[in-house]
C-alpha cells in the first residue's frame, strides 16, 4: 500500500511509503522515482498508484507505465469505481523527447522511443485538465 | 528432388492460404464513448448480412458488453474478406453516474454506470487477448488529442495490431478529418459518416486492404 500510515522506525528508509495520517486540508502528492518503480511488478505499481488515488493524492510517476499496464490500470480502475465514492481516475501523460529525431506528433502521443514518460495520476472528481501540449500539461487539483 | 521440394513448398503454401483464410479475422471496433462505433458495427453488419448487432443512443454507455457478429464477408474488387466484428464498449478512465440521471433515475443510472465500468473492463481484456485488428473510431467533430486516444492508441501499436483510424460524423458541420490525420500520421484515417453512410467504399476497400 502507498498510503498505509507508516510505523514508527527509520525515516531515511527508501522503502518505507508515503505519510497520510498528517490531518490537513491540502493535497498530498506523491512523486514517485522510476527507480523505485522498477524494482515492483506491474500490479504492484497499479495498486500503489490506485491506493494513492482513492486516499485523494495525486501520483506523479517519473516514468511511467508501459502500455500493457496503462491496459491493466483501466481494467483495474474500472473494477474499483463505487456510486458517491470513486469515480475513477484522470491520467495525463507528458511525452519526453528521445531525442530529437521523433516528430512532434509522435512526442505528443506518446510515441518516443525511450518510453520514460512523465505520468501524473489523480482522482477523476480532483483533478482537471487544463491545458495539455508536448511541452506542458497545466491541471487545476481541488480537495477532496 | 527440386521438383519434389518445389511441388511440396506450393502445397505447403496453398495449405496456409487455405487454413489462414478459413479463420474470420476478428476485427475490434473501439474507440472513446460516443463516436459512434455501434452505428458503424450496424452498418457494417447489415450492409453484409442483414441483420444489426447492437442498439444505438446519443447517451454514452449504450453499449456496456462486447458483442461479436460473425463471418462478416465483405465482397470488394471479386475477392471477399471475413470477420467477425466485435463492437466494444467505448473506452474510459472515469465512469460518473450523474452523467446518467438527467437522462434516467438515479437506480437506473448508477445501474448503468456499474454496467458500463463491466463493459470497459471487458473491451480492455479483448484488446489484450481476442482481437486480431482494430478499427479505432473517432467522432470527428471532437479533439482527437485525448489521454484515452493516446493510451489506446500506444495499447494497440504495442501488440503489433493492424488498425484503421475511422474519423466519424462528417454530416457534422464542425467535423475536421484533418485534425484526427494530424493527430495519428502513422496510421491511414478514412473519413465517413456511419449514420449517413457516406464514404462506406472507402471504408469497405480499407477493410478488405488491411484485414484481409
Amino acid at each position: 500500500m502507498a498510503n498505509a500510515t507508516k510505523p514508527d522506525g527509520d525515516e531515511s528508509d527508501a522503502g518505507t511509503e508515503p505519510e497520510t495520517d498528517i490531518d490537513t486540508d491540502g493535497v498530498q502528492i506523491d512523486l514517485i522515482s522510476g527507480e523505485r518503480m522498477e524494482s515492483l511488478a506491474s500490479m504492484e505499481k497499479i495498486r500503489m498508484i490506485l491506493d494513492g488515488v482513492h486516499e485523494g493524492n495525486i501520483v506523479i510517476l517519473e516514468e511511467g507505465l508501459t502500455p500493457d499496464e496503462e491496459s491493466k490500470l483501466i481494467e483495474v480502475t474500472m473494477a474499483e469505481i463505487s456510486p458517491d465514492e470513486f469515480n475513477g481516475i484522470e491520467i495525463e501523460t507528458y511525452p519526453r523527447s528521445s531525442g530529437g529525431n521523433t516528430s512532434f506528433f509522435g512526442r505528443i502521443m506518446g510515441n518516443d522511443e525511450g518510453g520514460a514518460k512523465l505520468t501524473v495520476i489523480g482522482p477523476a472528481n480532483q483533478i482537471k485538465t487544463l491545458h495539455k501540449d508536448e511541452t506542458l500539461i497545466s491541471a487545476l487539483v481541488s480537495r477532496k | 528432388m527440386g521438383l519434389f521440394t518445389g511441388l511440396r513448398d506450393s502445397i505447403s503454401r496453398a495449405t496456409d492460404r487455405l487454413f489462414s483464410d478459413k479463420e474470420p479475422k476478428r476485427i475490434g471496433i473501439y474507440g472513446p464513448p460516443n463516436a459512434g462505433k455501434t452505428t458503424l458495427a450496424n452498418r457494417i453488419a447489415r450492409d453484409w448480412t442483414g441483420d444489426a448487432i447492437g442498439t444505438e443512443s446519443h447517451i454514452p454507455h449504450e453499449t456496456r458488453r462486447a458483442r461479436r457478429k460473425e463471418n462478416v464477408e465483405v465482397k470488394r474488387n471479386g475477392k471477399s474478406v471475413t470477420i467477425d466484428i466485435v463492437d466494444t464498449p467505448g473506452v474510459t478512465t472515469k465512469v460518473d453516474y450523474e452523467e446518467f440521471t438527467d437522462e434516467m433515475d438515479k437506480e437506473d443510472a448508477v445501474r448503468r454506470s456499474r454496467e458500463a465500468t463491466e463493459g470497459v473492463a471487458e473491451a480492455m481484456h479483448w484488446l489484450r487477448e481476442d482481437v486480431d485488428g482494430v478499427i479505432y473510431v473517432l467522432d470527428s467533430a471532437e479533439d482527437p488529442i485525448t489521454q484515452v486516444n493516446t493510451m489506446l492508441i500506444g495499447i494497440i501499436e504495442s501488440r503489433d495490431l493492424p488498425v484503421l483510424i475511422f474519423a466519424n460524423k462528417i454530416d457534422l458541420e464542425e467535423s475536421s478529418v484533418k485534425r484526427i490525420a494530424d493527430a495519428f500520421p502513422q496510421h491511414k484515417t478514412v473519413p465517413l459518416s456511419a449514420k449517413e453512410g457516406e464514404n462506406m467504399d472507402e471504408v469497405y476497400d480499407s477493410i478488405a486492404e488491411y484485414f484481409g
